[in-house]
């Protein structure tokens, strides 16, 4: 049997739940000993490769790129995690929610600066009217809320998805 | 003399006085019953229907904080059925306003929270409303940030029953009620509050703040002070 592939994505969150992810320190030895890592923000691959077995997915769909995205990572992807607080109910990004787009450009970008006040139209993504949690969208087979999840619940949960079990997020929360 | 029933909860065999409710016979008995709005100290309210429980001959559930026992009665407590209510009810309070954990007064202190993760609820299937919510920080101590609020009306009983300022109270109807000061004018401008804190001390969740704490730094006191408090009201003859 070939080996487990795992991939992480990163949409729109603050990178905590992957830093969480890194401070599984030596564990992902253990974990990268039985499985391989085929994309992620940390390794240097560009293109989100076919045949995933476990994708963890970070962050909230805010943009049409995230949309892309995630749906690309679903069609993709065996098991998919929503991981962390901001894929699983958009949490901080979702603030934004009841203020709605165009006044949220026009304070970020034309009352509160004083040099050539402009919304960003090129290379950047257009923002969906809302930021949403990921199963808005695609469909999740786990949810591992916390912010970030500890790293002790992210080994818990490859281990168990490596072994074939049904992962155990009991002891996760919203919030840290 | 009091009047003792026996009755069971969960199958267990317990007894009460007459008047005692199903909540207060279960917490003596310490059989736990999730809860939101009850609070020891102040008259129950049965506002957060967490509590719901199924009496037998009943078709209807009960909230065990408002219900008196009766001799014989059968009540179940926990259920895969009342599981799935409660993670519902508590769903409904999550997406009703603007709940962020991560960034709270009272994350790691709120019984919202606690709930949720002692219900197991890991995520939520409801859409979010986003309602557009007030944030009043005119008091010079403390504030109220409406989006937390999941209107469990402690603060109303302790300012009404305790502090006997009666400054909260409620307004509007369904998503549109939202507990006020006075007749609705600023926190800070309220002739009859007192700033006695009391109101801070017993919100559930980050709704009511002492100003300058920072996130996750909003830690309550842990002290049943409010049946203290009743016994001294009482002795003074209040």
């Amino acid at each position: 049997m070939s080996r487990p592939r795992i991939a992480t994505v990163w949409l729109d969150g603050c990178s905590g739940c992957h830093m969480s992810f890194l401070d599984l320190d030596e564990r992902l030895l253990d974990i990268f000993e039985r499985a391989d890592l085929v994309y992620s923000p940390i390794v240097d691959v560009k293109e989100f490769p076919e045949d995933v077995d476990v994708c963890l997915v970070e962050g909230a769909v805010s943009s049409e790129e995230d949309l892309h995205r995630i749906r690309m990572v679903r069609e993709r992807s065996k098991t998919i995690v929503a991981f962390g607080d901001c894929a699983v109910t958009s949490n901080v990004p979702g603030m934004r929610n009841p203020i709605g787009v165009p006044p949220l450009l026009d304070r970020a970008y034309r009352e509160n600066v004083s040099l050539n006040p402009q919304v960003p139209t090129q290379v950047v993504p257009r923002l969906l009217p809302t930021s949403q949690p990921v199963h808005r969208f695609v469909d999740v087979d786990v949810f591992l809320p916390g912010c970030p999840p500890h790293a002790d619940l992210i080994h818990t949960l490859l281990d168990d998805l490596l072994a074939g079990r049904v992962p155990d997020v009991s002891g996760s929360r919203f919030g840290r | 003399m009091t009047t003792v029933y026996t009755l069971t909860i969960d199958g267990r065999d317990v007894a009460g006085s007459e008047g005692q409710t199903v909540m207060e016979v279960a917490e003596e008995n310490g059989i736990a019953i999730p809860g939101l709005c009850h609070l020891e100290g102040v008259h129950d309210r049965g506002a957060c229907r967490l509590c719901m429980v199924e009496i037998a001959g009943s078709p209807k559930l009960a909230a065990a904080c408002m219900t008196t026992i009766a001799e014989g009665m059968e009540v179940t407590a926990h259920s895969e059925q009342l599981l799935e209510y409660r993670r519902a009810v508590t769903e409904m309070m999550f997406m009703e306003r603007n709940h962020v954990c991560a960034v709270c007064v009272a994350n790691n202190h709120c019984e919202l929270q606690d709930t949720a993760a002692a219900l197991g609820l890991t995520h939520f299937d409801l859409p979010r409303i986003s309602p557009k919510v007030d944030i009043d920080a005119s008091h010079r101590l403390f504030a109220i940030d409406h989006n937390r609020c999941i209107l469990c009306l402690r603060c109303v009983r302790v300012c009404d029953e305790i502090e006997g300022a009666h400054t909260w109270d409620i307004m509007h109807r369904g998503l549109e009620t939202r507990v006020q000061t006075d007749m609705g004018i600023p926190w800070g401008e309220s002739t009859t509050c007192t700033s006695c804190g009391k109101c801070v001390q017993v919100c559930p969740t980050g709704a009511l703040f002492e100003k300058g704490r920072p996130v996750a730094g909003g830690s309550k006191t842990k002290r049943p002070f409010l049946p203290w408090l009743k016994v001294v009201q009482e002795e003074r003859g209040l």
